[in-house]
């Protein structure tokens, strides 16, 4: 009977190493300083906002704000542990407090902001619906594609616009409707479909990584509905919720006074007013949000301001090409407006 | 009735049986129907074979080299199979997201798995010590696996993939189903009706239900019933789920021998004046579990095959891992059916062999069964 | 779950008058029940609190209400209409509806292969038997989520676009495609003539079950077995095509042809569909074939050569000896294999089947009501294997009734 008493202890003690790793009590931000790590939900694999390559270095926008997040927090960027979440996963890992922050290209609406126990915090790319079908079809709109059949993934806000933009318009179709994100656009190559729908930055990312030749398929001009896309933080923390928020408003406040990873040093001793306060050389803004000194400093040290992030993973320059558009700042002509950090 | 005897000619003598020609007539054409049988099967393995062998060895590519292998996947005359996609990939295939440099840790690991699975199959080492042994397995895997200690470093559960986690999930899970299912199994043959209510509510519960909810449950539901702050791994949620559902259908395996004891040994073991525990621990459960082996064997390679299941809750084990392997690269894109074969013959050898050696186990009770003149 | 002690059962009657000792075993049996109970509705307390606290701080809203909401979403394929702007209940109600579908189509296929090849198992013939069990061994031995996934790759990779010239299937004319569209095969266009032939159906039905009874009562009466199948299909057909000319020979058919975007007219069966249906169909048949195999030897050897003795056919033994009294021991086992098909059916999700658990995974991401969906599925999966529980037992009772 001791041996098997001991067996049994030894299993008990396995059991709560094993568990140790991921059990973690109380406020959101103790948590992470405590474990020395942000736990960030991304995509398990959209080229540009959340991917790993087959080493398992992630790359992307959402990844970068994770990164600059940690940084902030605990002053490195590489602190962050990836976990990868499908649609249907993302809400209930966030809920259950399995992540700190999920950065998945996740639309902000009023159902998941008030009845799914998130909050979200700020936009971070705006972003449509669009079609995406083949070249030898010639369909020039979405208004031709009467009796398609559609590829899209479940459990996303996408299977519910394109419902709806259908019957606004009096148009049938068969939705063919996959689990995963992989599997829809799959069977979309593979001709089961004769169009592919998900956000718009999502098809670019696509058509680029993902099709055998990307000239084979176009993508529609049609924009058939709003998806502000950020992270979201679980509800009940609002300490947590303001760093989150205020590391994005940072990142982008630094784009507009031309605050960028090369530079951040010798802005440092500038003698804007509004440098000074975002990089806590003036007041200290840091121990309001319960960080350092230097939290946006850091943060803009480890990933570069929002426009370089966005250059960086998807705009004109990188493989997805995307034109800043609506993500330029607001005094550029886009909608990327942060309220001012001070 | 005044029919005279009339005498019936003598049949003529058998047919010689023997030689080759006599085994093919009895073999291949008894009758004109097997006759036909025969031949149009002999003539579509005449047509199938050579074509199958042409598109799998001859005309197939085995190196990884890609343009090659778009070459002759799109060579209408003879297209050939493309297995540089396993020489390619295979590593991701069978450890996942494993850190690259680490390939021996899960390599190890596995093989850790693979020989105690052996050990554990021969009757000679049913002893006392392989449940501590087992224990040690896992230990070791675990070690390897998640490092930290001993210089090697740390690799979190998510980056864990491929064979390894099929081989944890199907033997951890079973190995930790198999306490919990022997208790049901008394439980719902024991006299006492909360007990055996208890135990009917929850194997027929679970047995009425797909894997896949219940993964679902583990996966979506778990966090919800624990306290907050407390959020275990996905991998030990899953670990959850598999042990509680093959559970369920282990409990009906162990009771299955159970109810094949004889009552004499149960009457004895109570004349003996053996207290419940010890009656079922020294007398009952041992009978019962050799009784069964072949029947265990076939729950864990159910579970074995059912772990495929966990891809569609993301953890990369196998079926998952290939999908890692291959879906962000479109130059391999294309020869997913290549990779499904590999891993559906690792699948194959690994049931075919577990099951074999059931069906030996089986034969070898028979004929012990019949040597000691026990009846069931 | 823990088990108890229990009370042995044939223990001689106790003594006048049950002593409620601390040590007798009585007691004992209600403690450990008691603290069974006690144990297993703490545990109930405590995870039921946990949950409802958990949602009480996240402010996640729960409750069955949903079912009323408009579903908001689109269903691919299902039996009855369904709209975006109809109900969740409604919604769960076409996903149950399309798994019955795919189980029914899989169990009917998956009992027709696997009785014949678990025949062909025991053939003489050992081309056709190593063929049998080749099969069963290859199919069983490999995880029926991969073949499903095999399958519908190559449904969809291999099939002919819906946009390029169709070749029909089986004959030039026979309106039958095969593409990634799925089965697309013609519809007869509906005329009043149909009616009559309708009619004619129902009459030949009527008339054969009359035939069946009059050759019974004639074997009864003289021992002479007339022939049944045969003649009973004759009836029927002639009586349907009777009725078809009456009513005027209609013939429009609907042919599937290319559209302007996808296939056009007929019916159709989508890959999705066939994917999980065949793939679950060759799974379980390699099972059913053994359940079969198993269930032929079962019977006694004597019972063949008493039927050869009687000069019965091979063929005829089959039918008449082995296959009926294989049956009985066949049954259970085979009502598991059906149970696990529908069960395994809820692997559509993996390829895109709207099936109940896809349906009801979408209705959890939209609406947010984990447990409420799961609970769903759970019941509704419960009640069927009940049902196919209950069954069984009632087939048992008759099985054994009939016995002798």
């Amino acid at each position: 009977m001791n041996r098997l008493k001991g067996i049994g202890l030894t299993a008990i003690a396995a059991g709560i190493w094993l568990c140790s790793a991921s059990a973690h009590a109380g406020k959101t931000l103790d948590g992470i300083k405590q474990r020395g790590q942000v736990i960030c939900g991304v995509n398990t694999g959209l080229a540009g906002f959340g991917a790993a390559d087959s080493q398992g270095n992630w790359a992307g926008l959402d990844v970068d704000i994770c990164r600059a997040i940690a940084a902030s927090v605990l002053g490195d960027a590489s602190k962050v542990k990836w976990v990868p979440l499908n649609a249907q996963q993302r809400f209930t890992a966030l809920q259950s407090g399995e992540i700190d922050i999920l950065s998945r290209n996740t639309t902000f609406t009023l159902t998941r902001d008030a009845s799914l126990g998130l909050n979200a915090t700020a936009v971070t790319y705006y972003d449509g619906q669009g079609f995406m079908v083949p070249k030898k079809l010639k369909v020039k709109s979405v208004k031709q594609l009467n009796n398609a059949a559609v590829c899209v993934q479940s459990g996303t806000t996408t299977e519910k616009n394109l419902n709806d933009y259908f019957r606004a318009n009096k148009l049938k179709y068969k939705p063919v409707v996959f689990e995963g994100f992989e599997a829809s656009f799959k069977a979309f190559f593979a001709g089961r479909c004769q169009a592919y729908t998900t956000d718009a930055s999502g098809l670019a990312s696509i058509r680029n990584k993902e099709a055998q030749n990307p000239d084979d398929f176009v993508i529609l001009p049609e924009i058939i509905s709003k998806e502000p896309l950020g992270p979201m933080v679980r509800r009940g923390d609002d300490e947590w919720f303001a760093i989150a928020k205020w590391v994005i408003y940072a990142l982008l406040e630094a784009e507009e006074y031309g605050v960028t990873q090369a530079n951040v040093d010798q802005m440092k001793t500038s003698d804007n007013p509004s440098v000074q306060r975002i990089l806590g050389t003036a007041e200290d803004s840091g121990k309001l949000l319960g960080l350092e000194k230097d939290w946006a400093y850091r943060a803009i040290k480890a990933t570069g301001n929002y426009g370089e992030i966005f250059e960086r993973n998807v705009g004109p320059k990188s493989p997805l090409k995307l034109p800043r558009g609506l993500n330029n700042l607001w005094n550029k002509g886009g909608l990327m407006y942060a309220p001012p950090v001070r | 009735m005044s029919a005279t005897f009339v005498a019936i000619h003598a049949r003529p003598a058998p047919v010689r049986m023997l030689g080759a020609r006599a085994w093919i007539r009895t073999h291949l054409f008894p009758d004109w129907k097997n006759g036909l049988a025969t031949a149009i099967i002999a003539a579509l393995l005449v047509w199938f074979l050579p074509r199958l062998m042409d598109w799998a060895i001859f005309n197939a590519v085995f190196s990884n080299d890609n343009a090659a292998c778009r070459a002759v996947a799109h060579a209408a005359a003879q297209p050939g199979a493309c297995w540089g996609v396993v020489a390619e990939k295979y590593r991701v295939i069978l450890f996942g997201r494993f850190p690259h440099a680490d390939h021996w840790r899960p390599l190890l690991a596995s093989l850790i798995l693979v020989l105690m699975l052996a050990a554990s199959c021969l009757p000679r080492c049913w002893k006392r010590w392989l449940a501590p042994a087992w224990l040690g397995a896992f230990a070791a895997f675990f070690l390897l696996m998640r490092g930290g200690v001993a210089g090697l470093t740390y690799v979190e559960t998510a980056r864990w993939g491929g064979l390894p986690l099929t081989l944890l999930l199907s033997t951890l899970g079973i190995a930790a189903a198999f306490p919990i299912a022997v208790l049901a199994a008394l439980g719902r043959l024991s006299h006492l009706p909360a007990v055996r209510a208890a135990c009917i509510g929850y194997i027929e519960l679970v047995r009425g239900v797909p894997l896949i909810s219940v993964l679902f449950m583990a996966s979506f539901m778990f966090p919800l019933f624990l306290p907050p702050g407390m959020t275990p791994d996905v991998l030990l949620r899953v670990l959850a789920g598999i042990t509680l559902f093959a559970a369920a259908y282990l409990a009906e395996v162990v009771r299955g021998g159970l109810q094949a004891i004889p009552a004499g040994q149960i009457e004895a073991a109570k004349s003996l004046g053996l207290s419940y525990w010890q009656m079922q621990r020294r007398i009952a459960l041992p009978q019962a579990l050799r009784h069964v082996v072949p029947a265990i064997m076939n729950s864990f390679i159910s579970t074995f095959k059912d772990t495929s299941l966990v891809t569609v809750v993301s953890l990369y084990e196998l079926t998952g891992a290939l999908g890692l392997a291959l879906r962000g690269d479109t130059d391999w894109r294309p020869f997913y059916f290549e990779a499904y074969l590999f891993i559906a013959v690792i699948y194959w050898i690994g049931c075919y062999a577990m099951s074999s050696y059931s069906r030996w186990v089986e034969r070898r009770l028979a004929v012990s069964n019949q040597a000691t003149g026990k009846t069931q | 779950m823990t088990g108890g002690p229990a009370i042995p059962p044939r223990q001689p009657p106790p003594s006048a008058g049950r002593r409620w000792r601390w040590r007798s075993q009585a007691t004992r049996g209600l403690l450990w029940q008691l603290a069974l109970v006690l144990a297993l509705s703490l545990v109930a307390w405590y995870l039921t609190r946990n949950t409802l606290e958990n949602m009480r701080t996240r402010g996640i809203q729960s409750g069955f209400d949903f079912l009323l909401q408009p579903a908001g979403f689109a269903i691919g394929e299902s039996i009855i209409d369904f709209d975006s702007g109809d109900p969740y209940w409604k919604a769960f109600l076409i996903g149950l509806g399309n798994t019955l579908r795919t189980a029914v189509a899989g169990i009917v296929l998956c009992t027709l292969l696997g009785t014949l090849i678990g025949i062909g198992q025991l053939s003489r013939n050992l081309l056709l038997r190593s063929l049998c069990k080749g099969y069963v061994d290859l199919f069983r031995n490999i995880p029926v989520l991969l073949q499903l996934l095999v399958l519908y790759l190559l449904l969809t990779e291999w099939l002919p676009d819906t946009t390029a010239t169709l070749q029909p299937l089986l004959f030039a004319d026979s309106g039958v495609f095969l593409s990634k569209n799925g089965l697309s095969y013609p519809l007869p266009v509906w005329e009043a003539g149909h009616l009559l032939t309708l009619i004619g159906f129902v009459l030949g039905l009527v008339l054969a079950w009359r035939y069946r009874q009059r050759a019974r009562r004639h074997f009864e009466q003289s021992g002479q077995a007339r022939a049944v199948f045969w003649p009973m299909l004759g009836l029927v057909a002639a009586s349907s095509v009777a009725g078809w000319v009456l009513g005027g020979m209609p013939s429009g058919l609907d042919i599937p042809r290319t559209g302007e975007m996808n296939l056009a007219g007929g019916g159709s069966l989508t890959p999705e569909f066939l994917a999980i249906t065949v793939g679950l169909a060759i799974y379980t048949a390699a099972f059913v074939a053994e359940a079969v195999r198993a269930g032929i030897q079962a019977v006694p050897h004597g019972q063949v050569e008493a039927a050869g003795a009687l000069g019965l056919s091979r063929g005829q033994a089959l039918r008449l000896v082995l296959l009926p009294q294989a049956l009985r021991v066949t049954i259970p086992p085979l009502t598991n294999q059906y149970l696990n098909l529908t069960k395994n059916s809820s692997l559509a999700v993996a390829i895109g089947y709207p099936d109940l658990v896809s349906v009801a995974n979408t209705t959890l991401n939209q609406s947010g009501r984990a447990v409420e969906c799961i609970v769903v599925i759970m019941v509704i999966y419960l009640m069927l294997s009940l049902a196919t529980a209950w069954l069984m037992n009632w087939y048992d009772s008759r099985a054994a009734i009939r016995e002798r």
